[in-house]
């Protein structure tokens, strides 16, 4: 799944380039990625977060995150605030945001610069 | 190989043939479209961001009075004496480093019909679409007391984070053992729900350590807490017993400044410290483009966009909208609004779909001293059938009480919303 997330995102800007009508696929992954931004405020962008505290998601695999979501959203994995937050998604929803937090490069988080 | 933007469309152009040239053209001259962002705050700052990681073909410019960003989340903190300035200070240089164009100004007017923001030096900016996140200002209409700048620096409000805050630091610190600190809460919706209660704590744990003779006055004028009020109940009467009088409809009417006292609609209080958070608008430029649509004070707009109810052209973000139902104003909700509302402005300026049903999320952290904190978190979703983001039910919640482990976390939310606005 983690390929599939990458190809869609390049099968949508291929066909930006082409000129031709955004295909369903690419739908699909700004929706996926929509839905992840909002786990970007804790998590870091992308899932790559600064400091490590909540952990970074980006590259993790696509079916444990999808389980510890949906355990959070059962109740089944104790938390402070996951089980709280992932029961405000659908299961489909949960499945596009750890498919794009799968196909998300890990790396260095992006933190904010200090003042000049 | 280290290709720079150039060189990147050229090598396109080799490898893919003339289509991915025209695809391709705004990342080298000619651009998708023009965003002008006002505001760099938690809203705005995010929006400017997200458009150039989401769509680098479409050129940004970021308006901003200040030349460095304050956190107003974590700057309770610094009246606690439990952290600095330096450490919510940033600086707009990640934002120029990813392209977006920081123009520091003030902005005094946007002209929707010519598509064009004014400065208050003269200069314009040309846009396509426009993003207007002034976050708050105050009303000092009914504070007679308070319409000097003077007698606004001597009881301040320390409610947008920045030189305020280093005032009411001093002051709190200038304070004799057994002073009274008073400490004015205006009626909802007001920026941060849990953000007074925080304060109060914040205050207490600082008393308590340096000036444990000392007491808190808190006059609200709402009829209650406001937020996580069980769990600030349970600091108020644990760690800070005593110390704290809360008194809520607390209507004020006037402050005498030179006598250093609250006056309330029946009651007087008086204080060695005053700290007066007068009623919010949205920011003046909102009143100036006439996107003020309730109750003379906030910003009407379509959440699938965030495009203004009133001029057709022009987003609003944050503080300044007409909060949807149970939706905070804070600067998780500022950051969230931030990315639909780049989504959509990406998606209009390029003629494609907007994704009609968005979802956003809220997590608010408040510290009862320099280590423990509590969250309130809850989700939002559209409903097409009442057009508008109702939370989600059954989903979200607070803490069952306030930890060290919370603490961490909210320390980690916070080095992470300012990366993700600003990195």
């Amino acid at each position: 799944m983690c390929r599939r997330a990458v190809i869609g995102r390049w099968c949508a800007v291929f066909a930006l380039a082409a000129g031709v009508a955004v295909p369903a696929m690419a739908q699909d992954s700004a929706y996926a990625r929509n839905l992840a931004s909002t786990c970007f405020t804790c998590h870091g962008t992308d899932g790559r977060s600064v400091g490590g505290v909540p952990p970074s998601l980006a590259g993790q695999d696509k079916n444990y995150l999808l389980q510890a979501m949906k355990d959070f959203k059962a109740g089944k994995r104790p938390a402070t605030l996951m089980h709280q937050q992932a029961k405000g998604y659908t299961d489909q929803q949960l499945e596009l945001i750890a498919g794009y937090f799968a196909g998300a490069k890990p790396g260095p988080a992006a933190a904010a610069p200090a003042a000049r | 190989m280290k290709l720079n933007r150039r060189e990147f469309v050229k090598w396109m152009a080799a490898s893919t043939g003339a289509a991915a040239v025209a695809g391709c053209a705004g990342m080298g001259g000619s651009s998708a479209g023009r965003v002008v962002v006002i505001g760099g705050g938690y809203g705005g700052a995010t929006a400017a961001r997200y458009i150039r990681l989401w769509a680098p073909d479409v050129d940004v410019t970021l308006v901003e009075r200040n030349d460095t960003f304050v956190s107003c989340p974590i700057s309770n903190l610094v009246l606690g004496g439990n952290t600095q300035m330096s450490n919510i200070t940033m600086g707009y240089g990640g934002l120029r480093a990813r392209g977006v164009r920081v123009v520091r100004g003030e902005a005094v007017a946007v002209d929707a019909p010519a598509k064009q923001v004014r400065l208050a030096d003269g200069s314009s900016l040309a846009y396509d679409r426009v993003i207007v996140s002034p976050g708050i200002d105050f009303i000092y209409d009914q504070i007679p007391g308070l319409k000097s700048a003077e007698a606004q620096n001597r009881v301040p409000h320390a409610w947008k984070a920045g030189p305020q805050t280093v005032t009411l630091r001093k002051q709190l610190e200038a304070m004799r053992d057994g002073g009274v600190f008073v400490f004015h809460v205006p009626m909802a919706p007001y920026r941060c729900p849990p953000g007074p209660y925080e304060r109060v704590c914040q205050v207490a744990d600082y008393l308590k350590r340096d000036k444990p003779r000392s007491k808190i006055i808190v006059l609200d004028s709402n009829p209650d807490i406001v937020s996580k009020k069980g769990l600030f109940l349970a600091s108020w009467n644990g760690l800070y017993k005593g110390m704290i009088d809360y008194r809520p409809n607390s209507e004020l009417a006037d402050v005498d400044v030179k006598g250093m006292t609250v006056k309330l609609t029946f009651d007087s209080v008086k204080g060695d410290v005053l700290n007066v958070v007068p009623p919010h608008r949205a920011g003046d430029i909102a009143f100036k483009t006439g996107l003020i649509t309730a109750n003379q004070r906030w910003c009407g707009i379509d959440w699938t966009t965030c495009e203004s109810v009133a001029v057709k052209g022009v987003h609003v973000l944050g503080d300044a909208t007409l909060s949807a139902p149970a939706m905070p104003k804070s600067a998780s909700m500022a950051n969230q609004h931030g990315k639909i509302c780049a989504a959509s402005v990406i998606a209009l300026l390029k003629g494609q779909p907007v994704h009609p049903e968005p979802v956003i999320m809220n997590t608010c952290y408040s510290f009862v001293d320099g280590r423990s904190a509590m969250h309130v978190t809850s989700v939002h979703t559209y409903d097409p059938a009442q057009k508008t983001l109702v939370p989600v039910k059954g989903a979200g919640g607070l803490s069952d009480k306030a930890s060290e482990l919370e603490g961490t976390y909210a320390w980690g939310w916070a080095r992470n919303i300012w990366g993700d606005a600003l990195g």
